[in-house]
């Protein structure tokens, strides 16, 4: 047997013993677990997977089972049935190339816990879309079962045409477990739409997530994808533009010990006079590891296309890693796209003028830290998530110097 | 007793000796002005006794209030009352000057068993150092010197001084870059400082400088060692001769 088949021989028993989900669904299930068994898991010498090693997931037996789920919904939202959804669900984030949109996509709706929203048109919402996914320690750690526990959750947000809100996932845990994640956001032409990701699994947990946005006409789409937590962490977000689309992808990722983050993001300008603006800040301490990888595609006919890339990158001991890479693919003539990456240490000479002033120096440290991070977090509208995100990382850094 | 005594110090950095023998005594009140050309070691010596790390200081010894300046990190000097202005204030950007400022005081009044001040005492006490340096009240909430103009920096450098109050302070060309009115300001709030209980070192490339603060001692540095002393009659002999002299002096001396 074949290591292939091997890892797809552990998913097979665990497929088949989902109860079964009403027609479409199933058929989207089954052709979905069909293409994950002919492609099986990535390894490194796949050039989109060269820096994540996923081998620790591929060899583990694991247990479908759902996270616990909070939603909180503004007034005016519309909760769907799954099974109502055919016409969007499954229809953006492909499977046939990637392993994990193909297994969630095979466990779509199990346990009945798939989530669909639609905001309807021209709606303005003031509150935000609340989403929480969590993974509860003693799901987790049940004694009865010796498979880990897997969780599939399934996103899909329908924000019509000129509607305005706000959207907040998060995802979090205690225990030994994999995060299996796929959201679907369709923005509608003219919608306004700010979404956040707050990744604070388990230390020990297995996170990967694919976002696929589509974004209309003159829409204005803005991502924060704030990765705190995890212990093998890969986030993909696509973004496709259309004409007149604003697009921005900003990013805060913070990794110590050995965790290891990947953020993979797409920007594909399929239209003209779009513009996208990306901003990924990492701070890396310890044996941690990040990637970035920004692809921005401008296609033939997207002219006039604006886009501007930026990592920046923290580095605070001798033995983190990180692998950066923008990849450029420019079809058309008439554009204007710039990036740029740096890798830096924490600047001596602000650390002598602080501690100069009698500031101490793992406080001068965590200070000069958090600043680095902190224009990502003065980008979050939603007062009360910057309010916990400053705590969050305030903790974070204090806990980490003592 | 002397506040500060300086024992045949000698620094470098790299392979480059940069102090090669200084001596030098400053008792409470005095203020002691160290002029000198260009590489003569000044803004060293001023940098040295912060503890900046950069330079290695391979002989000599520094004692300060009784206690081995040289065995204490730079926070605890500032804690213990030294205060550099820097020639080149830094920037950081994502921290405002505010919160800078209240962690900072807040820190040096604790190790003096000083009672740390809540918000609404430290704002007032700011606001009155600032009008004192003549400064804009939204330069608060800017990030530490981020965006600041040379002059609003050196300003900040002796706004964060006259708020912190320390026992030596050391100004390090805190003249260079300012016009006649900025240096009149700066100039005004380190007068305002002087007690009989607080020293200062006024390192300056000129005399202009101590037309406005008017030093008790001038020392010249040249080559890393101090070549002559006197009073404050002694910057205007150089603002006259220039300090070609000393160089001069300097080079025979090297030639013996």
């Amino acid at each position: 047997m074949t290591a292939v088949t091997e890892q797809i021989g552990r998913w097979v028993a665990e497929f088949s013993r989902q109860e079964p989900a009403g027609p479409w669904i199933q058929r989207l299930r089954e052709s979905a677990f069909q293409r994950f068994a002919e492609i099986g898991f990535p390894t490194t010498h796949d050039e989109e997977w060269r820096f994540t090693n996923v081998a620790a997931i591929a060899r583990t037996t694991f247990r479908a089972g759902s996270p616990d789920k909070l939603l909180c919904t503004p007034g005016g939202v519309e909760e769907l049935d799954p099974s109502d959804a055919e016409a969007h669900l499954g229809h953006d984030a492909a499977f046939d190339r990637n392993a994990f949109v193909a297994l969630n996509t095979a466990f779509l709706n199990h346990q009945v816990s798939a989530t669909v929203l639609r905001i309807p048109r021209g709606m303005v919402l003031e509150e935000p879309i609340e989403i929480t996914y969590e993974v509860a320690e003693d799901v987790a750690c049940d004694p009865q079962e010796s498979a880990m526990l897997a969780v599939h959750p399934r996103t899909l947000i329908l924000v019509g045409a000129n509607a305005q809100c706000t959207i907040v996932e998060t995802y979090k845990g205690t225990g030994t477990y994999f995060t299996n994640a796929v959201t679907e956001i369709v923005v509608g032409d003219g919608a306004v739409v700010d979404h956040y990701k707050i990744q604070q699994e388990d230390s020990r947990a297995y996170h990967i997530a694919t976002m696929q946005v589509q974004i209309g006409r003159s829409a204005n789409f803005s991502s924060h994808s704030i990765s705190l937590g995890g212990a093998l962490v890969r986030n993909d977000v696509n973004a496709v533009l259309s004409e007149g689309t604003e697009a921005t992808l900003n990013g805060l990722y913070i990794a110590n010990g050995t965790q290891h983050i990947d953020n993979h993001t797409v920007i594909d300008h399929a239209k003209p006079h779009g513009t996208s603006h990306e901003l990924y800040k990492g701070i890396l301490d310890d044996q941690a590891h990040a990637v970035f990888n920004g692809r921005i595609i401008v296609r033939k006919d997207a002219q006039k296309t604006d886009s501007k890339q930026t990592n920046k990158n923290l580095v605070l001991s001798d033995e983190a890693v990180i692998d950066t890479k923008p990849e450029l693919q420019i079809l058309a003539d008439d554009v204007r796209c710039t990036h740029g990456a740096t890798i830096g240490q924490l600047d001596a000479e602000s650390l002598f003028y602080m501690q100069s002033r009698g500031i101490g120096k793992s406080d001068a440290r965590n200070l000069l830290t958090y600043a680095f991070a902190q224009d990502v977090v003065d980008r979050v509208k939603v007062q009360s998530l910057r309010d916990s995100l400053e705590r969050i990382l305030f903790e974070k850094f204090h806990e980490h110097a003592h | 007793m002397s506040l500060l005594e300086i024992k045949d110090l000698h620094a470098k950095v790299g392979e480059r000796e940069i102090l090669r023998g200084i001596d030098l005594t400053i008792n409470p009140g005095e203020v002691h002005a160290i002029m000198g050309p260009n590489g003569s070691g000044k803004s060293t010596l001023a940098q040295v006794l912060a503890g900046r790390e950069l330079y290695v200081v391979t002989s000599g010894e520094v004692i300060y209030e009784g206690q081995d300046l040289l065995a204490m990190s730079p926070e605890d000097r500032a804690r213990a009352g030294i205060f550099l202005a820097f020639q080149y204030p830094v920037e950081i950007p994502g921290v405002s000057n505010m919160y800078f400022l209240k962690a900072a005081l807040n820190t040096v009044r604790k190790s003096r068993g000083i009672e740390e001040l809540d918000a609404f005492d430290f704002l007032s006490l700011v606001k009155e150092k600032m009008k004192l340096m003549e400064m804009d009240q939204t330069l608060l909430n800017r990030p530490v010197n981020t965006g600041f103009s040379g002059g609003e920096k050196k300003r900040n450098e002796i706004f964060q001084m006259a708020v912190l109050e320390p026992r030596l302070a050391i100004l390090d060309e805190t003249d260079s870059g300012l016009d006649i009115d900025a240096l009149r300001t700066v100039a005004g709030g380190v007068n305002a400082l002087r007690d009989p209980e607080r020293s200062m070192i006024v390192v300056t490339h000129y005399q202009r400088l101590l037309n406005y603060i008017v030093p008790d001692f001038v020392h010249v540095l040249s080559e890393g060692r101090i070549v002559k002393s006197g009073g404050k009659e002694l910057a205007l002999e150089l603002e006259e001769s220039g300090y070609s002299g000393f160089e001069d002096e300097e080079e025979a001396v090297g030639k013996v």
